[in-house]
């Protein structure tokens, strides 16, 4: 493996980790939160344990991702350093923004941790309520970091030269809000999803219903309200991608010839030596709908654009097919789950009802890794979209391949780590919970 | 607000070094207690750092965020030729982070589990400030090449060398000593308190030793630290005070001051930086041949650090009476219990 095939691969194994606690990190605390209150407002015991319940596995969570991410903001000068060298001051603002919010975070999440039978309770859920806003907001903000690599702006770019930096400019960058809107839903349908499916399971096997219910309802209600605006903010950054990316969107959709009534493909392989699509199901027009609003004005393909600044088309064609295949899945899981909580409650507790969720518990992460793959595999063979390229980034310290294969092994013991001591947490919630 | 900035920066630098050094040194002291005290300190650690300890490593991220947006390649450089430590570092932070959590939150407290937990925890306790030294050392130490022969002379030697390892050491041991003496405070009765003042105390003289060995290393790969340090007014003073603080501080630990010591202690090792700190300023990392990487030429365009000053110093409004409520929140409260 070279170097520079293994930093990126390392980037990715990196990022691919930490966002799934991220994710947990910035929507559990508003969870608890909500059974907090329910807990303060109906005096009702069972809130106060699905509240402590989560909390401990949240630790859990947040410790994992406190770390994955330290290692993070070093990570990308142990990398990319030629990268961090001009886009650091440009791209800067949000990441020092966020280190506010992390700050408040942590402090926040010390109180609401430790502070069990220790201060007012309003001031205990206020503090929860901190811990999830924060986290929201930073995870906008990293975002909108990302999202400036997409679509950099806030600089002029002169003889290689990085002139007149505008930082707040570059934070509110033209992809910015796209971006994080959709990552938002996505960490909350995601995490919703998942922990739905957890106490699903837990019902159907018959444990510590009364419990149970109460921690699904929650969850679920988060999940598949931001499920169902899913595919509506989607297709909005797939709008702007083709505004900013073009490239992107021509690898999303394995699009290689221009044609007017520009057609989507559903499925299908790539064939990139052939410029063609395999086994996929063509509907003429429907992509010049989606992009442009109307059927039949050309959308431009792969072939206006240079061979060496392509991104590889079969990985991100299949990301995004994976994504939009869980996203409409989940989208009718949520219509479904509304369905029955106003209309036909019996569902409610029906085999088939619980093992639809059940199944759908990992659905959402798969999802948010397919499509950060869409974004920074679609990005290549740009850093910095049009301006800098990854190979030029790239640490000039050999030998990465062997910090590759440490990193892989550390995330994937961790990983580990955290289902055993997850699954360890669910199955204690009798002994701890139901005297 | 170049000054603000850099004013910052050294902040985070010292209080992760304060703070995060106190919650490594929780570790050290827990790895040199004997079997038979052991739980009872782990006892007491626990309810000391619990609450605190993510925010304690916050500085550090603060520390990182400002190189990176307000000089960028001072921070690049440093990944380059520091890799290897830095890449320990965070595996050891890894370790111990997720360690301490994991013990605390594991729903079955199994033996061998536990006991996994507390070794990893210990010795990577240990190891993180072992790190965090020689990185810091190797940062005024003039071994970083910017053009290296091979890959030995640049990304070893860089950092393996008997300064910047003996500035870990220091760094270990000041580690433990701002530990012990924060944790007399927190001890839950008087014959705790004092296995803590013995070993603080260690801690101090252990401190004091590696100190002399880091200028007796300075002298072998010719870093000009004593000049450095003696030469001008500012680092002296920085000395003489840490070593007036040092003698009021055994003072006022015979009388049985629990809390004023913790002043005392966090002052020396800040005259200790300071007076390190002051004489290569505006050098930040000194690099062999004398091309050194200085804060005052090499900072982002002013529009950036400007607008790095301004988050700095809101962030800071939001912040600092927040960690400061956090703090006292959960200090021992002798009424209380
Ligand atoms: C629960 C997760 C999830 C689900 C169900 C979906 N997405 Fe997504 N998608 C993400 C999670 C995600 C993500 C991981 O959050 C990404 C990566 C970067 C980002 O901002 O969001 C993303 C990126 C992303 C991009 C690339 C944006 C860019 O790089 O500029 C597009 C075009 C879409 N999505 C479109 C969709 C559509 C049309 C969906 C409809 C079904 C959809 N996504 C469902
Ligand atoms: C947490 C969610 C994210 C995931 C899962 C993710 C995933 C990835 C993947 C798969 C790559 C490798 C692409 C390739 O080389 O083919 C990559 C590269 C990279 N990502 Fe992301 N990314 C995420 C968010 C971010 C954010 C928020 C930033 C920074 C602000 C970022 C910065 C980078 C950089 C610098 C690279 C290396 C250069 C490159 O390949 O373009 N990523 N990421
Ligand atoms: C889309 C990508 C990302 C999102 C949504 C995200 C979000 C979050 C959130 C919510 C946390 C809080 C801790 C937790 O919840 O477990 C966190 C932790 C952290 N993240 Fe990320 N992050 C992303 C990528 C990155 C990147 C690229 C970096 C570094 C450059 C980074 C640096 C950090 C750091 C330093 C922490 C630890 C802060 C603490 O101690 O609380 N993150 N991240």
């Amino acid at each position: 493996m070279n170097d520079f095939l293994a930093a990126r691969s390392q980037m990715a194994i990196s990022l691919g980790f930490h966002i799934i606690y991220s994710c947990v990190g910035m929507v559990m605390p508003l969870f608890m939160a909500v059974s907090h209150y329910k807990w303060i407002k109906t005096g009702d015991p069972v809130y106060k344990n699905i509240t402590q319940a989560w909390s401990k596995g949240v630790a859990i969570f947040f410790a994992t991702g406190a770390v994955s991410g330290t290692i993070l903001s070093f990570e990308l000068g142990l990398l990319w350093p030629k990268f961090m060298e001009h886009a650091g001051p440009i791209f800067g603002m949000p990441f020092s923004l966020e280190g506010v919010a992390f700050f408040i975070e942590a402090i926040a999440l010390g109180f609401f941790l430790y502070g069990w039978n220790r201060f007012n309770k309003w001031f205990h859920l206020f503090t929860g309520l901190i811990v999830g806003i924060s986290g929201i907001i930073s995870g906008i903000l990293v975002v909108s970091a990302n999202s400036w690599m997409n679509n950099p702006t806030g600089f002029d770019f002169v003889n290689g030269q990085y002139l007149n930096i505008d930082p707040i400019k570059a934070m509110f960058n033209g992809s910015w809000f796209t971006e994080a809107l959709h990552m938002s839903l996505a960490a909350f349908s995601a995490t919703g999803f998942a922990v739905a499916g957890i106490h699903a399971l837990m019902i159907a096997m018959k444990k510590n219903i009364l419990f149970h219910t109460k921690a699904f309802k929650i969850a679920i209600i988060f999940g598949a309200v931001a499920a169902i605006l899913q595919p509506f903010s989607g297709d909005l950054s797939a709008k702007n991608a083709y505004k900013t990316q073009p490239a992107k969107l021509g690898a999303m959709e394995a699009y290689y010839h221009t044609v007017p009534y520009s057609p989507l493909v559903i499925g299908g392989i790539p064939d990139t030596a052939a410029k063609k699509v395999n086994y996929g199901i063509e509907i003429p027009g429907l992509l010049s709908f989606l992009v442009h609003d109307n059927f039949k004005e050309p959308v431009n393909g792969l072939d206006k654009i240079p061979v060496q600044n392509q991104p590889p088309v079969t990985i991100t064609h299949l990301a995004f097919e994976l994504m939009i295949a869980i996203g409409s899945a989940m989208m009718l899981l949520g219509l479904i789950y509304f369905t029955a909580l106003w209309k036909k409650r019996s569902w409610l507790s029906k085999k088939w009802f619980l093992n639809l969720f059940i199944w759908a518990t990992p659905f959402g992460f798969i999802a948010v890794e397919a499509g950060w793959t869409v974004t920074e595999v679609g990005r290549q063979p740009w850093i910095i979209q049009g301006i800098m390229r990854t190979s030029q980034a790239v640490t000039p310290m050999p030998g990465i391949h062997y910090s590759f294969y440490l990193f892989t092994a550390v995330y994937f013991t961790l990983s580990i780590a955290v289902i055993v001591l997850l699954s360890r947490q669910i199955k204690m919630v009798p002994e701890l919970y139901d005297r | 607000m170049l000054y603000v900035v850099i004013a910052f920066l050294f902040l985070a630098i010292v209080l992760y070094f304060l703070l995060g050094g106190a919650d490594f040194g929780a570790g050290i002291i827990e790895l040199f207690t004997s079997e038979k005290n052991r739980q009872q300190t782990r006892k007491t650690m626990y309810q000391a750092i619990g609450p605190i300890w993510e925010a304690n490593h916050m500085w550090l991220i603060i520390a990182v965020v400002i190189l990176f947006v307000g000089f960028p390649v001072i921070y690049s450089q440093m990944c380059t030729y520091l890799h290897i430590p830095l890449l320990v570092m965070l595996m050891e932070i890894t370790a111990r982070g997720t360690a301490f959590a994991f013990r605390s939150y594991d729903a079955v407290k199994g033996e061998r589990t536990q006991n996994l937990y507390n070794h990893i925890f210990v010795y990577s306790s240990f190891i993180t400030p072992l790190f965090l030294g020689i990185i810091a050392g190797s940062a005024i130490s003039r071994q970083i090449d910017l053009h290296p022969a091979s890959f030995v002379a640049g990304y070893i030697f860089s950092w393996l060398n008997y300064f910047s390892v003996a500035v870990g050491l220091f760094t270990v041991a000041l580690s433990g000593y701002l530990a012990a003496i924060y944790l007399i405070g927190e001890a839950d009765d008087d014959k705790d308190a004092k296995r803590f003042i013995k070993k603080a105390k260690y801690m101090n003289i252990i401190a004091v030793i590696f100190g002399g060995m880091v200028f007796i290393a300075a002298g072998f790969e010719n870093v000009r630290l004593a000049h450095w340090i003696f030469g001008n007014s500012v680092s002296l003073t920085a000395v003489i005070a840490a070593t007036i603080s040092l003698i009021l501080l055994w003072v006022l630990i015979s009388r049985g001051k629990k809390k004023i010591i913790r002043i005392f202690a966090g002052f020396q090792v800040t005259m200790i930086l300071l007076a390190v700190g002051y004489m290569h300023y505006p050098y930040f990392i000194m690099i062999k041949g004398g091309q050194n990487l200085s804060l005052m030429s090499l900072h982002a365009p002013n529009k950036t650090i400007d607008d790095l000053g301004w988050a700095l110093f809101i962030g800071s409004f939001l912040i600092l009476p927040s960690l400061f409520y956090l703090y006292y929140s959960f200090q021992k409260k002798n009424d209380v219990v």
